[in-house]
């Protein structure tokens, strides 16, 4: 039998919760209904469900149910509070303010958005990740429609002061929008103290279903979006198409878990995560962790093992599903943006690991998966010509590299 | 992406990783690569009054295919003349290793590192 690597991406996707999966199953068979239908039993349980659904995901950031319409994930909501508020106020207002450690999906939306006329301001992040507020300030202009800053990074962790951007943006009669994919059930989060306007939500990044993505959008003061996909009119005319009842009902259900054991499993992982994180500070020198550790979501690490390259050693630690900020993982040749945008030099970009900890990690993992790097990250560097250059005292930066 | 077997074989037993004094007259170094750009390769060669390369030691700093055609290029070059040695060409590496397309830079890479070291060895002689 092949055994499976273990598992420790949790920022790429989680896996669905056996428990959301029971609550789920009905309604792929017996409760069928479609959840629109007014004329008949079928349509009113699946409507009841998804109704049931869309108050546990407006519960876990304090939202009014009717604020929260669901869509097909976190990228297609961000594309719809992106451009659904670009294009409903453009007469009016055509500036955005985002981040340039944003999502590629908040990116491309801001990139289309260019392209037909708006401005946008990218705000860079200090060396820790995290967005100057007087930059923040200094950016907004009375042509400001909309704030696109997300609440937790994919590849850092880091957390955004969301509470006060919220303010300032409020204060300027500004609209705030976060990507939450990352951040719902792992951190509270809470609409009206951090003076929220609209929010994405993603389903499978909370150990529900896959293919559910949710968008808060704001009644008071009132929000309004032109909406991208346009049919029947559903969720409130802001996104059209028959819902499917099994999926939000596992969004719902994964919202209601994570709220419930949101203090509990916090403490968990950062017990995890001081343990591995210690294990690797203890037996290897130069590790530099990418991102603050304080403002920091507890299941996620990204480290820069110097001189050993990342791709390499995610091939060593092939017992390991992790994910790496080097060029070589992707079809491009150019390390993670992410890590450029903190500072962090493209040599030390190349040796990063990103190790993700979640709801089905357990000690005995942590412990393998420390014990794994650490061997590979010697034996690596046994091999590496900067780690002998480095250890014989010579300055890399002194060597005139021939660029390919 | 998956990679060869001819590929996990050579990262998981590298050949020839090593050192040689490359102050030694009959050692030529090369080191090619950039940090910025994720590959290093340090390839040096021994070579006796014959002009065959006795011996050869790599270390390589970057992803598996990197490392599996520096450690190829050592196998190859050894007992081999300077000439010969330098008729290797970084296609034939990439098909005996299977690379995909976006690895191919590490076989041109390891190509670099032979020529350099070469290269480094005949400049001490003609000094001589």
């Amino acid at each position: 039998m092949v055994t499976r690597p273990i598992y420790l991406d949790y920022q790429s996707t989680t896996p669905c919760d056996p428990r959301v999966l029971e609550i789920m199953l009905p309604y792929f068979t017996e409760e069928f209904g479609n959840p629109h239908s007014r004329s008949h039993a079928y349509g009113w349980q699946a409507e009841e469900a998804v109704e049931t659904a869309r108050a546990q995901v407006a519960k876990i950031i304090h939202a009014d149910p009717r604020e929260v319409i669901f869509t097909s994930g976190a990228t297609e909501s961000n594309n719809l509070a992106l451009k659904g508020v670009a294009q409903f106020y453009k007469a009016q207002k055509d500036h955005i303010v985002t981040c340039v450690t944003e999502h590629k999906c908040v990116l491309d939306s801001c990139r289309h958005l260019e392209q037909a006329g708006f401005k946008i301001t990218y705000l860079p992040v200090q060396p820790n990740g995290i967005i100057d507020l007087n930059r923040l300030k200094d950016a907004l202009t009375d042509r400001t429609v909309l704030v696109s800053i997300m609440a937790v990074n994919n590849e850092i962790g880091v957390i955004q002061p969301l509470a006060e951007i919220g303010k300032i943006c409020r204060e300027k009669g500004i609209f705030f929008h976060t990507d939450a994919a990352q951040a719902v059930g792992k951190i509270p989060l809470d609409v009206e103290m951090m003076n929220i306007d609209l929010l994405s939500i993603s389903g499978h990044k909370l150990y529900g279903p896959k293919g559910i993505g949710a968008l808060y959008v704001r009644r008071k003061p009132r929000v309004r979006l032109t909406a991208l996909i346009t049919g029947g009119g559903q969720e409130r005319g802001m996104r059209s198409g028959t819902l499917s009842t099994p999926l939000c009902v596992g969004i719902g259900a994964a919202c209601a878990m994570a709220q419930a054991e949101m203090g509990e499993e916090h403490a968990r992982l950062c017990a995890l995560r001081d343990r591995f994180y210690n294990t690797i500070l203890s037996e290897l020198e130069e590790v530099y962790l990418n991102g603050d550790f304080e403002q920091r979501i507890p299941g996620n690490l990204n480290i820069s093992f110097a001189h050993v390259e990342g791709e390499g050693l995610m091939m060593g630690v092939k017992e390991l599903a992790v994910s790496s900020g080097s060029a070589c993982t992707s079809a491009s040749l150019e390390p993670s943006y992410v890590l450029r945008a903190l500072g962090v030099e493209e040599e030390m970009a190349h040796t990063s690991l990103r190790i993700g900890f979640g709801r089905f990690t357990t000690e005995a993992e942590v412990d393998m998966a420390a014990e794994k790097i650490i061997r590979e990250v010697h034996r690596l560097r046994e091999m590496s010509p900067l780690w002998e250059m480095s250890r014989a005292g010579i300055n890399l930066k002194s060597i005139q590299w021939a660029a390919h | 992406m998956a990679y060869s077997q001819k590929v996990i074989d050579h990262y998981e037993n590298p050949r020839n990783v090593g050192v040689l004094d490359a102050k030694d007259e009959s050692v030529g170094t090369g080191l090619v690569g950039a940090p910025a750009c994720g590959d290093v390769m340090k390839l040096q060669i021994k070579v006796n009054d014959q002009g065959v390369i006795e011996d050869a030691k790599f270390k390589t700093f970057g992803c598996g295919s990197a490392i599996a055609s520096s450690s190829l290029a050592t196998e190859w070059i050894k007992g081999k003349t300077l000439e010969e040695a330098n008729t290797i060409k970084n296609t034939e590496i990439a098909q005996h290793l299977s690379l995909p397309p976006v690895k191919l830079h590490c076989s041109m890479l390891a190509e670099d590192a032979i020529r350099a070291a070469i290269q480094d060895y005949k400049q001490k002689h003609r000094a001589a």
